[in-house]
């Protein structure tokens, strides 16, 4: 394995490019969630969930705190029961398969790792419970320590060890009886943002080299989406969207993924053009036309919203060519953040447009300064119409 | 640099680091540190050191009824010291001292098992409850303390007895045809010590318990571990240390115990805490009496001392 200072970024891009990702083919799906509902007393965690998940798959469970993503993970791993509904794992339904039958690890937010016990010992945990002894044992915790770069560290206790080292032992005590499943409870919250950048492309590599399927559970969109093959983006116990990062980010299908993933700004308005390629909102928000490239089902005249993410915007001094997706307003605010600028933009209607610049040289950042009259315009392409 | 200007600035040197040493003592520290120290030392130390004094010495017809050790005649100018090993020697020589010892060790040893066994599942309740459940079973364990220790002994003895609650119960149960004989048995005794002692185990299992994380039990099971083994492999060893303070707290007191083998056990419950009674009441032998005391004081600190050096050793690794 690379170390994570030499990851070689075009590896990990190529990877999803080799062959038709498996959820597009007619493949079968490794896990299955049917119709699962979990209720805690009146409180519903998990509301009526169905969900494929195949082979080799990097599956990222994304929502907020109580969108009820812990507990469907928990429901895969076998410490909670579904209220109603079932989950197969390779064909095999799991109901009454206690979590130490399950052919599932899991890695723990907290890493769960036992304090008692040394890092090797942590690590063959597992194994000695399959009844595996002696000389196999001690082979296997070497060759996954070592792919965890933790070699040298078998015989220190967990308190001895750092928070990213700390980490490593947990997946490698998940990986360790080479389950068909991972689950991944938060596996970078605890890192520091630097580490947490270098364990996620280790994540992928080891993924990759093991070929086991991935379930990660995360509230941080920016680590869904550089982590996962699908993103399932949950709320109040139901999966609202599930699709690759990329249409995730780029085609939210409700106001609350677009919100939820990234940052947006939000026009309220009415449907006036309403063709298959074509719809343009009036929106008084806005104070003007907007009009998106893609067709929408909806009624005329339909309330709806048009999202349009901050860096898609272009900010001039003049008036730009062209009639639609033209707004003006003066600058509130400006946030100059290295490689970017944050513009605040308040509009004749009152609302603010949150607006991203990418500072491309070093003048560019001091190029508009407060109480500056602009124009913000964007691509018809750029947008997106939000029905719900 | 001449030998003596060397020896000049070492001894300076010295001077200011005795200096700086009482500067640098926190006194207000110290004082609060030191009120333990001196109340251990005045109610325990002392204390201590005049009953080894006495178990030096021989019973006499006298008062107090031993011989001094210390003995002077300022006129005929001497001083004799005379230190007696006669009653250490008669405790090795007398078969009944043995054997009260190791009886009285096996007593305490089976009633320390049997603590634990009952303590542990109380301990655990309690640890995996919150809020005011948890308050609730805390308080019921420490419940009996309210009432005095020598009315809830009375209290097992109307359980126990021939014709006693249990006794009455089961007979019209026709469970049993003839009473159970219980009391003077050491089965009351062991019933007595485990109910007395019952809060001095669970309270350090509870705190040792209650420190663990529940997750650790599910990472096990993630890995294969049945319930059971889980048990095994993660809650005992890490509620390690409550079980040896608990072991330690309930085993000690035991091994002396005198009130409940003297009013629940029968007249073949041979205990320490007895013979030493018998010996300072009945006999007035003070000086073998205190020779008991002296043993027993070291029969139990040398094991206490092999524990706490080898968790040491373990903590430190």
């Amino acid at each position: 394995m690379t170390s994570p200072q030499h990851t070689d970024l075009s590896q990990i891009s190529e990877r999803t490019n080799v062959q038709l990702p498996s959820w597009k083919s007619d493949a079968q799906p490794f896990v299955q969630i049917e119709n699962i509902t979990k209720k805690f007393d009146d409180f519903i965690a998990v509301d009526n969930i169905s969900l494929d998940i195949y082979k080799n798959e990097l599956f990222c469970l994304l929502g907020g705190s109580g969108s009820g993503k812990s507990t469907l993970l928990r429901m895969l791993a076998g410490f909670e029961t579904p209220t109603s509904g079932r989950i197969l794992i390779d064909g095999v339904d799991m109901a009454g398969i206690q979590p130490w039958s399950r052919p599932v690890n899991m890695m723990f937010q907290s890493y769960a790792l036992f304090p008692h016990l040394t890092v090797a010992e942590n690590v063959a945990f597992g194994l000695k419970r399959e009844g595996i002894r002696g000389a196999e044992v001690k082979q296997r915790v070497t060759e996954m320590l070592d792919l965890v770069q933790l070699g040298h560290l078998g015989k220190r206790k967990p308190n001895q060890l750092s928070g990213g080292q700390r980490q490593r032992v947990a997946l490698a005590r998940s990986l360790i009886k080479r389950p068909k499943l991972l689950l991944l409870d938060e596996p970078l919250g605890a890192l520091d943002k630097k580490l947490r950048e270098e364990t996620q492309f280790e994540l992928i590599n080891i993924q990759d080299e093991l070929g086991v399927t991935f379930v990660v559970v995360t509230h941080d969109q920016e680590e869904a989406m550089t982590l996962a093959s699908r993103i399932g983006v949950m709320n109040h116990g139901v999966i609202v969207q599930t699709d690759e990062p990329q249409d995730v980010y780029e085609y939210p299908n409700s106001r609350f993924v677009a919100e939820f993933v990234g940052s947006v700004n939000l026009f309220e308005g009415q449907v006036t053009v309403d063709e298959p390629d074509t719809v343009c909102v009036t929106s008084p928000e806005a104070g003007g036309e907007l009009c998106v490239n893609h067709g929408i089902s909806c009624a005329p005249n339909q309330d709806v919203h048009v999202a349009v993410r901050p860096e898609k915007i272009r900010v001039s001094e003049t008036r730009p060519d062209q009639t639609y997706n033209c707004l003006q307003g003066t600058i509130l605010d400006i946030a100059y953040m290295g490689s970017l600028s944050v513009f605040k933009v308040k509009l004749a209607s009152g609302k603010e447009v949150r607006v991203t610049q990418p500072n491309t040289n070093r003048e560019s950042g001091g190029r508009f300064t407060w109480d500056d009259s602009v124009y913000l315009s964007w691509d018809m392409d750029s947008c997106v119409v939000l029905t719900s | 640099m001449s030998a003596s200007k060397i020896a000049w600035i070492n001894d300076s040197y010295a001077k200011m680091t005795r200096y700086n040493f009482f500067r640098r003592v926190n006194w207000g520290r110290f004082s609060v540190v030191s009120v333990p120290y001196l109340w251990l030392a005045i109610f325990f130390f002392i204390p201590f050191v005049v009953v080894f004094k006495i178990s030096l010495s021989e019973a006499a017809i006298a008062v107090p009824p031993y011989t001094p050790i210390l003995d002077w005649n300022l006129e005929e100018a001497y001083v004799t010291l005379k230190i007696s090993l006669s009653n250490y020697l008669f405790l090795l020589e007398d078969d009944f001292y043995l054997s009260a010892y190791l009886s009285s060790i096996k007593v305490a040893a089976i009633s320390t098992f049997f603590t634990l066994l009952v303590a542990f599942p109380i301990a655990y309740l309690m640890a995996r409850t919150e809020g005011s459940t948890r308050a609730l079973l805390l308080a019921l364990v420490i419940l009996p303390f309210w009432t005095s220790f020598l009315l809830r002994v009375y209290a097992w003895m109307g359980l126990l007895k021939k014709n006693g609650l249990i006794n009455e119960t089961l007979m019209s149960l026709g469970l049993i045809d003839q009473p159970l004989i219980m009391m003077q048995t050491d089965f009351a005794v062991y019933i007595g010590i485990v109910y007395t002692y019952l809060p001095f185990m669970v309270l350090p299992l509870y705190s040792a318990l209650e420190k663990m994380d529940m997750t650790l039990l599910e990472a096990a099971e993630d890995l294969g571990a049945r319930p059971y083994q889980s048990f095994f492999l993660i809650t005992l060893p890490l509620a390690m240390p409550g079980v040896i303070a608990g072991c330690l707290l309930v085993f000690i007191p035991a091994v002396g115990e005198f009130v409940i083998p003297a009013l629940l056990g029968g007249s073949d419950t041979l205990m320490i805490g007895r013979v030493l009674w018998d010996e300072f009441f009945l006999n007035r032998d003070w000086p073998m009496a205190s020779g008991v005391a002296v043993v027993m004081l070291i029969i139990l600190v040398l094991p206490i001392m092999l524990i706490r050096n080898s968790q040491g050793k373990e903590g430190a690794a």
